[in-house]
C-alpha cells in the first residue's frame, strides 16, 4: 500500500512526534507544530498517537492512493475534497484505491495534518521519520514532498469511523494568549521592561518559520549581548539587540547565545503556528506549577473527550 | 554552579560565567552522571560552554525530584578538574588551494603562512559544544593571533570539510551550508555521517588534534579532488 503525490502545494513536510535524544550531535526536535490537530488525527485513524502523518502548511496538496484504505484529516480549515467531492475534517474518510484526495489553501490557520491508517511507514532517522529540511534529515531524502514521491502505508483493515464534534473542535484565531514560564535570563530583564512585555501586544512578521516565530512591538532589550551559547528549548523566546522577541520552535538550532525571557508552554505552539503574518500575541506569565496542571488537564481532557462514531 | 528553569520541562545549570578547562570537564561528568541517575525521566541534554541544559519528562517526574537530581549530580561533580574525553586527531590539508583565507589570516597576524598554519595545528582543542548544523562542533580556543571576524559577506557554500576559524573558535564544517567563518584548509575525515554509528567521530569534552596532511595525502584521506580544482571562492 502506497501513496503517491500529485501536487506537493507550497510545504508539505512529514512529521512525526519529533526526535528525542539527538540534541549532543545538533540534531533538533522537527515534528508537528500543531501538536494538537496531529493527535486528533491519528486518534480518528486509532493510530498510535505519534504515527507519521504529513504536516501541510498553507495547502494546495494532492494525493493518490493506490489502495483502500483511510485518512483523517484536522487542522486548519482547507477545503478537504475527495475524487471532487467536498469532504469534512476532524473525520474518518475511507478512500478507494486510485482515489484523489486535494486539499486547496486555508481560509483561516496555516497547518493541517493528512494521516493515514497505521501512519506512514518511511524509513526513520535517528528514531524519527520527521523532517528537518534545515537538516537534510528524515522524510524521503531530508527534504519536503515533490511531485511523484511515493509514500510507504500498512495495509488497513476495516475501521470504525469517527468524527469529532463540531463543538470540540479548536477555533483558529487571530489574536492569541501565549503562557509563559520565565526563565534562562529572566533576572536580567528589569521588571518594567518584563511589565512591557506581559502587557504589550505583539505582530507576527513574515519571518516566521518552522525554526522561530520573530515578533515586532514594544523593544524589551534587557541590555546585554554578549553571552556564550547555550542551550535553547522548545519555546525559548530570545531577546536580540533589538529587543524584538523570537519564539523558537521545532526546528530551532540547538544551541545559540541571545537573552532569553523565558520559554512558551509547548502545547500553545499549536496555536501559535496557525498564526499568519500581521496576526497578534500576547504573553501571560505562569508559574511552573500552573505549567504542569495546565499540561495534566489538556492531557485528561483529551483522554476523555469522545468521538463519535459515524455509521457505515 | 547555578541551577535555573529554562522552561515547563527543562532546567538549565550555569557551571560558570567563562569558559574554563574545569568547567567543560564538569559539565562532561554531569551529563554522564545524569544519563544514568535520570534514566527514563531524562529526554536530552544540551552541554554548551558553560552550562549544561536538561530536558525532562514532566508527565514522569515534577520539577522537585528533577532538581533534586541535579543537586545531587552538581554534588558528585564539585571536584572534577579534568576532563575524561578521549583525544582525536584529525586530518587537514592546510594550503592556500584549500583555505582561501589563510593569506589574510597571516597577514593580519604578521606570521608566515607556514607559521599560521603551525599556531593551528600545534595545540589541542576542546570541544566545547556542538549544534548549529548536525555535527558542527565548537573548538576552542585558537591562539590570540590568529583569532579573526567572521568575513563581512557571508558565503553561500562553504564545502563540507573546510576548517574555519572565527574569533577564538575553530571548527570543521561537518556538510556544505552557507556560513561567515575564515577557512584554512580542508578535513577529509567525516564529521557527520548518519549512516554511521556513531555519526560523529566527535563528542562534548573531547579534545582535537589536528595533524597537517599534504595534497595527495587528502586525496588519498578520501578528500574531494574537485574542492581544489574548482577552488573556493
Amino acid at each position: 500500500m502506497s501513496i503517491q503525490v500529485i501536487q506537493p502545494g507550497l510545504l508539505s513536510l512529514l512529521q512525526d512526534a519529533g526526535r528525542y535524544g539527538a540534541h549532543n550531535i545538533g540534531l533538533t526536535t522537527g515534528g508537528p507544530l500543531d501538536r494538537q490537530a496531529f493527535e486528533w488525527a491519528n486518534r480518528l485513524l486509532g493510530n498510535q498517537l505519534d504515527a507519521c502523518a504529513i504536516e501541510v502548511s498553507f495547502g494546495g496538496l494532492q494525493l493518490q492512493v493506490q489502495a483502500d484504505t483511510y485518512i483523517a484529516v484536522a487542522g486548519a480549515t482547507m477545503p478537504l475534497q475527495i475524487d471532487g467531492v467536498d469532504m469534512d475534517l476532524w473525520t474518518t474518510h475511507r478512500v478507494k484505491a486510485g482515489s484523489k484526495i486535494s486539499l486547496a489553501y486555508a481560509q483561516h490557520g496555516t497547518r493541517t495534518y493528512v494521516a493515514v491508517a497505521g501512519g506512514i511507514q518511511t524509513p526513520s532517522s535517528f528514531g524519527s521519520r520527521s523532517t528537518v529540511v534545515r537538516e537534510k534529515i528524515g522524510g524521503l531524502n531530508g527534504g519536503k514532498l515533490v511531485d511523484h514521491d511515493i509514500l510507504d502505508c500498512m495495509p488497513t483493515k476495516q475501521l470504525q469511523r469517527y468524527t469529532l464534534p463540531p463543538n470540540l473542535r479548536p477555533q483558529y484565531a487571530s489574536h492569541v494568549r501565549l503562557k509563559v514560564v520565565l526563565g534562562y535570563q529572566h533576572a536580567l530583564f528589569d521588571r518594567p521592561t518584563k511589565q512591557l512585555f506581559f502587557s504589550s501586544t505583539y505582530t507576527m512578521t513574515d519571518r516566521a518559520d518552522r525554526m522561530g516565530m520573530r515578533l515586532e512591538g514594544p523593544n524589551v532589550a534587557c541590555g546585554t549581548s554578549q553571552m556564550l551559547s547555550e542551550g535553547i528549548c522548545h519555546g525559548a523566546i530570545q531577546v536580540p539587540a533589538d529587543g524584538q522577541p523570537i519564539v523558537l520552535l521545532n526546528d530551532r538550532q540547538t544551541i545559540g547565545g541571545y537573552p532569553k525571557i523565558g520559554s512558551m508552554m509547548s502545547r500553545d505552539t499549536a496555536r501559535l503556528a496557525q498564526l499568519r503574518p500581521g496576526n497578534t500575541v500576547e504573553f501571560c506569565a505562569v508559574d511552573i506549577h500552573d505549567a504542569h496542571n495546565l499540561n495534566a488537564l489538556a492531557a485528561h481532557r483529551f483522554q476523555n473527550t469522545q468521538l463519535a462514531a459515524i455509521d457505515g | 554552579m547555578r541551577i535555573e528553569v529554562a522552561s515547563e520541562n527543562s532546567f538549565i545549570i550555569y557551571f560558570n560565567d567563562h569558559i574554563a578547562a574545569h568547567t567543560s570537564a564538569q559539565i562532561g561528568a554531569c551529563a554522564t552522571y545524569l544519563r544514568h541517575s535520570m534514566g527514563p525521566l531524562l529526554i536530552d541534554l544540551v552541554p554548551s560552554y558553560a552550562s549544561l541544559l536538561v530536558i525532562y519528562h514532566a508527565q514522569m517526574g515534577d520539577h522537585y525530584q528533577v532538581k533534586r537530581l541535579l543537586r545531587e549530580a552538581l554534588a558528585q561533580v564539585q571536584d572534577e578538574s579534568a576532563s575524561d574525553g578521549k583525544l582525536i586527531h584529525l586530518p587537514v590539508y592546510y594550503a592556500e588551494e584549500s583555505g582561501p583565507d589563510l593569506a589574510l589570516l597571516a597577514q593580519r597576524a604578521n606570521l608566515s603562512i607556514e607559521d599560521t598554519i603551525a599556531l593551528h595545528h600545534n595545540m589541542a582543542y576542546q570541544v566545547y559544544a556542538i549544534g548549529f548544523a548536525p555535527g558542527f562542533a565548537y573548538l576552542g580556543e585558537v591562539d590570540k593571533r590568529l583569532a579573526a571576524p567572521r568575513i563581512a559577506t557571508p558565503r553561500l557554500k562553504v564545502p563540507k570539510g573546510a576548517v574555519a576559524i572565527a574569533d577564538r573558535q575553530t571548527a570543521v564544517y561537518p556538510s556544505q551550508s552557507p556560513g561567515g567563518w575564515n577557512l584554512i584548509g580542508l578535513c577529509p575525515t567525516s564529521m557527520f555521517n548518519p549512516q554511521q554509528d556513531p555519526p560523529m567521530p566527535v563528542n562534548v569534552g573531547d579534545q582535537i588534534k589536528f595533524e597537517p596532511i599534504n595534497r595527495s595525502e587528502f586525496l588519498q584521506q578520501g578528500g574531494d579532488e574537485q574542492l581544489l580544482l574548482e577552488p573556493i571562492a
